[in-house]
């Protein structure tokens, strides 16, 4: 494998409200922040993640390059999913050899429309979205199973929420949420707590290989191991009380072993307790020490940047061996397993 | 079609109507294939069909391919439930427009009978005030059926939503009497109307009874000897009901045994005109009547007891009483 890292993270500092600006708007200081930090201009690609259905808007992220500059012609991609994925992509490309550097964003506002609702028009057409069954409910259908299984009580939820929204209020960028207190259930056994915020924002990455990787910084996050894998759509068809697919992607991607910190991509109290399990996570493992998405939930940006939280770990010197998770579709459907290491793997 | 952003008027105030809406009208047309055309179809006749896969299983909602191989599903559809088993549920107190009840709910994972896999769909547990804690009947390995609507389409509507196996009926329950109290409770209910309170003294112990029976309950001996009592009398015990009753003020309401004076045994009446929290054994209490022209020959006359506000009765003098 060609070494590929992280040299470059930047987000905006999330609004939990509409801040007046388009989604356009919130993203170019970003890629202006991120094309200062590492004084690249151009890239050999970019690859962007949104999400149409959050603007009402057909093609609506073709509007975002006009943050990028994307002209003479550049080499351009965008997946329909959360920016983790297009991580991903851009992986494979830096791969195949021809490029030393991408540019990855994401970005997401999820106050100009009911998320839960917008969801379901993700879902399968012929049995799941015409019930209306929403993203929550779903969840809590997860949750629910999971709590029974293992005799997990509630009140492990909250502990879970309150440890998020701790680490967000020591993050500049995440939502300053107060401490959760006693509430009546959103869907049971979901609390409004257990439940991702609603969240503006955008987030940006810069990946660079070998050599370049080392121009650019002097401590690249190195990708060590990137895998993805997928469960049937229909929840009904499948285990829920587990996350299988997000262990083989944890294997495929070197397995978890000497990981310090890990940034997981929980939507859901519950969530985090599935994932540590999947991950084999210790005790020892801090996971989202930025809060998590429950501080701050830019959807379609935020997978990526649980690898840029992880990654600046990396950076920072704080963390030597670090894991990213990203997350899409209904109760944990499809897991992204990043693991990045400040000594570069011989691959 | 999508309106054009640029073409919305842009909206500075906060506002909860939309400005903008996303909408194919008259809904996006899908073709469905052999696999869910089958269970569409044969739900449209009110059955549940799964599909059998090459390792065996049943698959329910039917799907082209088996999940764990990739494999194209066999051909032979398998009549599954109607009854089914709940194997995981959420639910929504307060649901959302898009919701198909508009009443709390569950959400409910469905495996019915014959199939190895589950069905999502909406669980009516019955009517429930919005914000509704989950229903203690609503939990995992409940046995469930559909309620199909009369005019279905083919659809995963069709199934308007599930409901609990009947566990229970209300069986109508009421005869019609013509009743005689009694000539004691007669000539009772005759003082009741003229506002005296009518007792029997016994001739073998000496304490009055009231109501009167005709008998002295302790000695069994026949009584005539009538005695007026009093509207007055002391708390001996009660109780605080919480379950509303049509003769009481409100809920929560206090009946209390009442020793009137001069009364040897306590008659059972409502108490009032003080918070339930404060009524006290040994309670000084008096009948309330009714305005006279409201008279009738019926114990309401006396709508309940008050406190007259006297000291309360020490309980040595209440306690043979209880």
């Amino acid at each position: 494998m060609r070494p590929v890292a992280v040299v470059a993270f930047a987000q905006t500092r999330h609004t939990g409200e509409d801040a007046g600006l388009s989604e356009t708007e919130l993203l170019a200081p970003v890629i202006t922040e991120i094309k200062r930090a590492t004084g690249v201009t151009r890239f050999g690609f970019t690859c962007s993640g949104s999400n149409d259905y959050l603007a009402g808007a057909p093609f609506s992220f073709v509007s975002a390059l006009d943050a990028v500059g994307a002209w003479p012609p550049i080499s351009e991609s965008h997946v329909e999913m959360d920016a983790a994925w297009a991580l991903y992509e851009a992986w494979v490309k830096l791969q195949h050899g021809e490029i030393d550097t991408a540019l990855v964003y994401g970005f997401g506002k999820t106050s100009q429309a009911a998320y839960p609702e917008v969801f379901t028009q993700g879902l399968d057409p012929y049995y799941l979205a015409p019930l209306g069954v929403d993203q929550v409910s779903l969840a809590a259908l997860q949750a629910r199973a999971y709590l029974e299984h293992t005799g997990t009580d509630e009140r492990r939820l909250q502990e879970i929420a309150a440890k998020a929204r701790a680490g967000g209020r020591d993050n500049p960028s995440a939502l300053h949420l107060d401490d959760p207190g006693e509430a009546d259930y959103e869907v049971a056994p979901l609390r409004p707590h257990d439940v991702a915020p609603v969240t503006d924002g955008a987030a940006a990455i810069v990946l660079a290989a070998g050599e370049r990787a080392r121009d650019l910084v002097e401590r690249p996050a190195w990708i060590t191991g990137i895998d993805h894998r997928s469960e049937p759509h229909q929840p009904g068809f499948r285990d829920l009380t587990c996350s299988p697919s997000t262990r083989l992607a944890a294997a495929k991607a070197g397995g978890t072993g000497g990981v310090e910190v890990a940034e997981l991509h929980t939507q859901f109290s519950h969530e985090e307790l599935i994932l540590r399990d999947a991950l084999d996570l210790g005790d020892g493992v801090a996971v989202n020490p930025s809060g998590g998405p429950l501080a701050a939930n830019p959807v379609m940006a935020t997978g990526l940047i649980r690898i840029g939280e992880a990654a600046a770990r990396i950076a920072g010197g704080t963390a030597g061996r670090v894991l990213a998770h990203a997350t899409s579709g209904p109760c944990l459907q499809q897991n992204l397993v990043c693991v990045m290491s400040g000594e570069q793997s011989d691959g | 079609m999508p309106s054009d952003p640029a073409s919305v008027p842009f909206d500075s105030g906060k506002t909860s109507e939309p400005n903008h809406v996303l909408e194919f009208p008259g809904g996006y047309t899908r073709s469905v294939g052999p696999v869910i055309g089958r269970f569409l179809s044969d739900l449209r006749d009110g059955r549940l069909t799964g599909v059998r896969t090459k390792a065996g299983r049943v698959l329910f909602p039917p799907v082209e391919y088996d999940p764990d191989t990739g494999d194209d599903v066999t051909g032979e559809f398998v009549d599954v439930g109607p009854i089914g088993t709940v194997t995981s549920w959420s639910w929504v107190p307060n649901p959302r427009k898009t919701h198909p009840l508009d009443r709390p709910f569950a959400w409910a994972l469905i495996r019915p009978d014959g199939a190895d896999t589950a069905l999502l769909h909406a669980l009516d547990m019955g009517v429930f005030e919005p914000g509704a804690k989950p229903p203690r009947a609503l939990r995992t390995g409940m046995r469930v059926r559909p309620r199909w609507r009369a005019e279905r389409v083919g659809g995963i509507g069709d199934i308007e939503c599930f409901q609990p196996e009947v566990t229970m009926i209300t069986a109508p329950s009421r005869l019609e009497y013509r009743l005689q109290g009694g000539r004691a409770l007669d000539r009772f209910l005759e003082g009741i109307e003229q506002g005296r309170i009518l007792g029997h003294r016994c001739d073998v112990c000496g304490q009055v009874i009231v109501p009167m029976k005709g008998l002295c309950p302790k000695d069994g001996v026949p009584t005539s000897e009538e005695v007026e009592l009093p509207g007055t009398g002391t708390v001996t015990t009660f109780a605080v009901n919480n379950l509303p009753d049509p003769r009481a003020p409100e809920v929560p309401f206090v009946s209390a045994y009442i020793l009137l004076d001069g009364a040897g045994l306590t008659m059972l009446a409502l108490v009032a005109g003080v918070p339930a929290d404060q009524v006290r054994m040994g309670m000084r209490v008096r009948a309330a009547w009714r305005p006279r022209e409201e008279w009738t020959r019926s114990m309401a006359n006396i709508r309940w007891f008050e406190p007259t506000g006297e000291p309360d009765v020490p309980f040595d003098e209440i306690k043979d009483y209880l």
